[in-house]
């Protein structure tokens, strides 16, 4: 279980819990958090999940997988801190992770 | 104007089957799709994935499934009709009459939305200025080469579409790359290819930058695009192209009068209709308590929706149930020899 919070872009922030081997944009979705779209539902397929992760967290998270930043160059406003939150797992270790959402997604 | 007992919006799996079902059952019925291909999602985002879960197919990739379904509708000679998004859905006495992108027209009882996440449109640039020079100097597909003659071009991606470009206009442009990383997803050759024009200054490459904003009176004269490290640069260009693969959009499906949740229709779950009668959702963009985003959902709310749709196309008719292995009417219809 790791606490995560997502905080919007215009600054509200929702804080939940979200059960080990989830994936940060499945608590989200779970979790009805808006700015989330994931509109291919996990598959890396689509750029809607897309946040940024500020420098503290980027490296404690599990690294890019492959194909992801070709998936970011089609997302919203890409950035150095973009993921795909799909592709961020969730475990204890990154229990109080903070993700960014931009502005929109599509 | 063309008459159809039904007009199905998405050749995607749930389109595709869908349409069978209706033709099983003696309807007519065309299919619209604002992609250029037949397949939908399976096509544009996952054609060489693997699919676990279709039934009796233990696995198969997007495009085995969109071959397979064509070849399940090949008894039938459905009209596609792609490359055309429905614009318009307007109620004519018991009928909708549906316009597209291109213009064409149908009349028709029944139309059935299997729209998946919405249409496919290119993803545009983010600063608001870009919008006032978009489809005259800002682009984001090519259509006639030529108006790039002699010209400069600066060309926005990373993937095939950018390169394959930059490429060709830069034996009669002048050509500026600009992409946000310094690795690119296009096919490894052309990749080489740019990196060699690049080094024989051909081609104007720009890494680890994005466009910040645009400029010009009337027609774009400059771009300012900025790095990695914030540092800004500006450059004078006639075109800017951008290259940044397809989103999912709902677009006009929104302005119907439907019932929507989020991005999804509200449908019934015994014909799949909408709050409007004769027009049904099926597949990913229905919503009801329960739905599962799965492709095998889809099919067999198509098979529902389309017996719904036979009450309004035949209205002096009765539905009557069939299984494929008995019927000589369904028999007939597929073309199959019956005992």
């Amino acid at each position: 279980m790791a606490k995560i919070t997502y905080i919007e872009n215009n600054g509200k922030s929702h804080s939940v819990d979200v059960a080990d081997g989830l994936t940060v944009m499945e608590g989200a979705v779970q979790n009805n958090i808006p700015g989330i779209d994931a509109d291919c539902g996990g598959g890396m397929a689509c750029a809607t999940c897309h946040v940024y992760v500020k420098d503290e967290w980027f490296d404690k998270i599990n690294k890019k997988s492959e194909g992801e930043d070709d998936m970011i160059d089609q997302a919203y406003e890409p950035k150095k801190s973009s993921r795909l939150s799909c592709q961020i797992q969730v475990s204890s270790e990154i229990d109080g992770l903070e993700v960014h959402l931009p502005e929109k997604q599509i | 104007m063309i008459k159809t007992d039904a007009l199905i919006i998405g050749a995607g799996p749930t389109g595709l089957f869908t349409a069978h079902q209706l033709k099983l059952i003696g309807l007519n019925c065309e299919i619209v799709d604002n992609l250029d291909k037949i397949g939908g999602q399976c096509i544009e985002l996952y054609p060489d994935k693997p699919i676990y879960d279709i039934p009796a197919i233990p696995e198969c990739t997007g495009e085995e499934l969109t071959n397979n379904l064509l070849e399940q509708l090949k008894p039938f000679n459905i009209k596609f009709h792609l490359g055309e998004r429905v614009d318009e859905l307007k109620k004519d006495n018991e009928k909708w009459n549906v316009k597209t992108s291109k213009g064409t027209v149908f009349e028709t009882p029944n139309v059935i939305i299997a729209g998946g996440v919405g249409s496919f449109e290119p993803r545009k640039f983010s600063p608001k200025e870009c919008e006032q020079f978009e489809n005259k100097t800002i682009l984001y597909s090519i259509k006639n080469k030529k108006i790039f003659d002699g010209k400069t071009v600066s060309i926005f991606g990373g993937g095939d579409s950018a390169l394959d470009w930059a490429l060709e206009l830069s034996k009669t442009s002048k050509v500026n790359l600009i992409h946000r990383r310094d690795e690119f997803r296009a096919i490894q050759a052309t990749v080489d290819k740019v990196k060699e024009l690049s080094n024989d200054g051909k081609i104007n490459l720009i890494t680890n930058s994005q466009l910040k904003t645009v400029s010009g009176n009337g027609k774009l004269e400059e771009i300012e695009i900025e790095n990695d490290n914030k540092e800004t640069k500006k450059l004078k260009t006639d075109f800017a192209l951008g290259f940044f693969g397809l989103i999912m959009q709902l677009g006009p499906i929104a302005n119907w009068g439907l019932n929507l949740n989020k991005k999804t229709v509200e449908v019934d779950t015994e014909k799949f209709e909408t709050n409007q009668k004769g027009i049904y959702a099926v597949g990913d963009i229905c919503n009801y308590p329960g739905k599962l985003k799965l492709i095998l959902s889809g099919f067999h709310e198509g098979a529902l929706a389309a017996r719904a749709c036979f009450k309004l196309a035949r209205p002096n008719e009765k539905y009557r149930f069939e299984f494929t292995t008995s019927s000589k009417t369904i028999q007939n219809r597929l073309g199959v020899k019956s005992d």
